[in-house]
């Protein structure tokens, strides 16, 4: 067959079975909706490196570079880390991939509230509105933690922002109860809890989180706009109240937050090792208990956000002592993908690259976390760009590339193309330089004092003159790293218009959602009679015909 | 844990796929296991939401208790019992009406809900009381700004202090035999009102929205039920518009020994 | 109107769907409640010191239990609704019995600022 065949796409699939606008606007196919989640989270994530790339040109030299005052450029941070977090990261896996796959990986003919789901996807909408509306008005400028009494005293527009977060976690907790509700009622018979594939636990595990932890940022937001408007003293000193409460009620929902963050990813990166290492996946139970475990013990571990804002001392231990165990579960999971990998047979196609590139950077960023999570070194770090490698090395080396092997790995189910697999690995590498040599030098900086959220560091050259060279590298880094990522669109985009029709099951994988035609037809196929193992890669063979992996009876 | 639910072709008793079983779903069984562990993890999250302000509460509690203790002093207890029974009989009646869903009974549902509906009003009715008794008295936090909202005269400054009616708030100490404060003793008073007023008002003005919402599903639900749409075949509405209810009512449960019984 | 027959269970074509609870538990579980609420109101006018507050909440979570159990009908639906809201209770009891212990523990030096003022 040739390999640039580009006959159309097949007359009837989810992308044109209904048709119409209004099909589309009103959909209840989680297929739709996945893909219309991708396409506005793509939008989230370039405008927030947009924010990104301003504060890195920003820092490249000491003294005010593009920025004129500390004003525009708190504006600068707080809007990047708002829109990465709960515009791209928060919604980016469950939303988008995790309404794609998940009622395909259960052979469910849609999630269990299809019309939930949508209003999922239009409270998301409302919510970036309001994120427009808030660069409309000049920005915030109280950093994306939003911390009182600054917050509640400045002129910025906070409402507007504390609004369109609000509106952004009930669409997050619609989609958690969807997960929930499905996983439980409506797996196929034969797929008990244990041999469903380990994506659909990671899953799990975040719908958990999401709605345990979701509803206290809601009551923190909504208790800090009446602050705001009508002077209810919860959490500003002035008016008999008390900040380190914000503090409690907020990170007790955001350091939960980073777990919904990763774990999808996790989930995607073993389905990913597992496949391109033609391999069973090692030790299923502890993954997946793992998973359960991570969002657990994630919800006790808040206050190390805050061991020097004067939380207590006898706190500031049992947190500590907490944060370390949270860490054994991730490391169950990285132990496990290796072993894994052992003596299989391994492919480096873009998801593979993406999610090698996973289990290093993300390894870097948990065990610098360790780091962070030891009460003594934290007063030193804290506050500085230690902390800032440390969240980008999990949050973007971990949560974002396991959200790009995912893009990599179901787009052709997706799309129904097949992208070049050597531009993609071009991607890869360049990701994988650009962000070391972004985020490494900050290690580096921020152990020697260098502060976050400062623009100007002329004062501190004539202790350590070596912050302008290692801010210079961090520089080059970040562009290196957008280029990448303008690259993987580019790969992909380029797929639509003259990639080659992809097969049913290119990858050879064993989860059902490979059992359906590329692109999917709108109509989901039912379950087969017999589930089996979705790890067991034995009996499949690649058909040059078809130029796809076919399981042999 | 829920048992895997099998495909299968069942239909209602005239064989013709039920009208009421969603497309993505096998059974009406597995259909209405999945709406009520839906709104038992929506139930949950409304917890955790409210749960935020029981914590505030807990935290100002356990460091000043005087706030509370000064504060409810200006609540009225008999109107916060009546409105607990309301809800309570409320809560009665659209267990029932759910009961008459699920055994076909068009007339009962109708009747109860509109009652449930009643008591609603009726809760609120006496909250507006409530509110009024304090707006009266400049006792609403941050009500110089609503006005301002509404009226629109020169923006008072600052507009967030708390500055209740003075001869009131003394009248009202003096009854519970706090009689002729200093003025410092007085200023310190007026800071802990403030501060309970602004919890009191966040607790129960959430609340409030709750009940608001819930009417509103109720009164969905009785359009519904006059049209016939419920029957033994599908409740499911009823049933899941019931357990919301509750919730609400188990909310006030707390609230109510929580700022209105107070040593 | 039906006349009132027993819910059905074994002839009506299809299993109920829901267990049906009886008049007569609701209106006792009615009772119980305003009776609780009596013995609460009633309660709030003697003074028990330290115990105050625990016995205001312990008649709450009885009055919230029965709600839960025979208006809720948690009492005859499998184990997991119950499961799913005991979780949430129990994560929020951890969130405020560790903000209180902060809170509690940084206190005093609160106190000593608003002495110094």
């Amino acid at each position: 067959m040739s390999m640039t065949d580009l006959s159309p796409m097949p007359s009837k699939s989810y992308l044109t079975d209904p048709p119409g606008l209004r099909a589309w606007l009103l959909t209840q196919d989680h297929k739709r909706i996945g893909l219309m989640f991708l396409a506005l989270i793509s939008t989230a994530i370039g405008l927030g490196a947009i924010f990104g790339l301003l504060i890195r040109t920003e820092l490249t030299l000491p003294g005010p570079t593009i920025v004129s005052s500390g004003h525009i450029y708190n504006r600068l941070f707080t809007l990047h880390g708002t829109i990465m977090i709960f515009l791209f990261i928060i919604p980016s896996m469950p939303a988008s991939f995790g309404n794609y796959v998940l009622p395909l990986m259960l052979g469910a003919r849609d999630v269990a509230f299809p019309r939930l789901n949508l209003a999922s996807l239009y409270l998301y909408a409302g919510g970036l509105v309001f994120f427009l509306l808030v660069l409309v008005f000049g920005g915030v400028d109280t950093g994306w933690t939003f911390y009182t009494p600054y917050s509640t005293r400045t002129a910025a527009p906070v409402i507007l922002a504390v609004v369109g977060v609000f509106i952004l976690g009930f669409s997050s907790i619609f989609t958690g109860i969807n997960f929930l509700v499905t996983i439980h009622t409506m797996r196929p018979a034969g797929m008990d809890w244990f041999r469903m594939p380990l994506f659909l636990w990671a899953l799990y595990g975040t719908a958990i989180i999401q709605v345990l932890a979701t509803p206290v940022l809601a009551i923190t937001l909504l208790l800090l706009a009446a602050e705001r408007t009508l002077g209810i003293g919860i959490f500003d000193p002035a008016l008999g109240g008390d900040p380190i409460l914000f503090q409690h009620f907020f990170w007790f929902y955001s350091h939960p937050a980073v777990y919904i963050m990763i774990l999808p990813a996790m989930g995607i990166v073993t389905e990913v090792i597992s496949v391109f290492s033609r391999k069973h996946i090692f030790g299923y139970k502890f993954i997946a208990y793992s998973s359960l475990a991570i969002a657990l013990i994630g919800f006790l571990v808040w206050g190390h956000h805050m061991f020097v804002s004067s939380q207590s001392p006898l706190v500031g231990m049992i947190f500590s002592a907490l944060t370390f165990a949270v860490a054994i579960p991730s490391a169950i999971k990285v132990f496990n993908w290796l072993a894994t990998m052992y003596k299989g047979s391994i492919t480096l196609a873009p998801p593979m690259c993406f999610a090698l590139i996973f289990i290093f950077l993300f390894g870097v960023g948990g065990l610098t976390g360790l780091f962070l999570g030891a009460l003594a070194i934290d007063v030193h770090v804290h506050d500085t760009a230690f902390v800032v490698a440390h969240f980008h090395y999990t949050m973007a080396g971990g949560a974002l590339m396991g959200f790009l092997a995912g893009l990599y790995y179901w787009w052709p189910k997706i799309t129904g193309r097949m992208y070049s697999i050597a531009l993609g690995q071009i991607a890869a590498l360049t990701i994988f330089i650009g962000f070391n040599l972004t985020y490494f030098p900050q290690f580096i900086i921020g152990s020697r004092g260098m502060p976050r959220r400062y623009f100007d560091y002329t004062r501190l050259l004539e202790a350590h003159p070596e912050f302008t060279f290692y801010q210079i590298l961090s520089t080059i880094g970040g562009f290196l790293l957008v280029g990448g990522l303008v690259l993987v669109a580019f790969t992909l985009l380029r797929s639509l218009v003259v990639g080659p029709k992809a097969s049913q099951n290119p990858w050879g994988a064993a989860t059902l959602e490979w059992q359906c035609d590329s692109p999917p037809p709108h109509q989901n196929a039912a379950a087969p009679a017999l589930v089996g193992d979705c790890y067991d890669f034995d009996n499949f063979q690649f058909d040059e015909k078809t130029r796809s992996y076919v399981k042999l009876p | 844990m829920t048992e895997p639910h099998p495909p299968s072709t069942q239909s209602n008793d005239d064989g013709h796929p039920s009208a009421h079983l969603a497309h993505h779903f096998n059974t009406p069984r597995q259909q209405y296991d999945s709406a009520r562990l839906g709104m038992w993890i929506f139930l949950m999250t409304e917890v955790l939401f409210f749960g935020g302000l029981f914590c505030a509460y807990a935290v100002f509690r356990a460091n000043n208790p005087a706030i509370f203790v000064d504060g409810h002093h200006f609540l009225d207890k008999p109107l916060g019992a009546v409105n607990t029974v309301v809800l309570i009989f409320s809560s009665l009646t659209m267990a029932l009406a759910v009961r008459a869903a699920q055994l076909g009974r068009r007339r009962s549902l109708v009747g109860l809900l509109t009652v449930t509906l009643l008591c609603g009003l009726a809760f609120l009715g006496v909250k507006a009381v409530e509110y009024k008794h304090k707006w009266d008295h400049h006792m609403v936090p941050g009500q110089a700004r609503i006005a301002y909202w509404f009226s629109h005269e020169a923006a008072p400054e600052p507009r967030k202090e708390f500055r209740p009616e003075e001869t009131y708030v003394r009248e009202r100490l003096a009854a519970e035999g706090f009689e002729s404060l200093t003025q410092a003793e007085y200023t310190e008073r007026v800071e802990h009102l403030g501060t309970f007023m602004g919890i009191y008002f966040s607790l129960t003005a959430l609340h409030a929205v709750h009940v608001i919402a819930g009417i509103g599903v109720i009164f969905w639900i009785l359009i519904g039920a006059i049209r016939g749409r419920y029957g033994r075949q599908y409740f499911t509405p009823v049933d899941m518009v019931g357990l919301y209810w509750h919730l609400v009512d188990m909310i006030w449960i707390y609230l109510f020994p929580l700022l209105y019984l107070i040593h | 109107m039906e006349p009132s027959s027993p819910p059905c269970s074994q002839d009506c074509g299809e299993a109920p769907l829901a267990h049906v609870v009886e008049v007569r538990v609701l209106l006792a579980v009615f009772g119980a409640l305003i009776v609780l609420t009596a013995i609460t109101v009633a309660v709030s006018y003697f003074d028990f010191g330290a115990l105050n507050l625990t016995v205001a909440l312990g008649v709450a979570t009885l009055k919230a239990a029965m709600v839960a159990l025979w208006f809720m009908h948690l009492r005859y639906d499998g184990g997991l609704n119950a499961f799913v809201f005991l979780v949430g209770v129990v994560f929020l009891g951890l969130f405020l019995a560790i903000t209180m212990l902060d809170s509690v523990q940084y206190h005093p030096n609160v106190q000593s600022w608003e002495q110094r003022k």
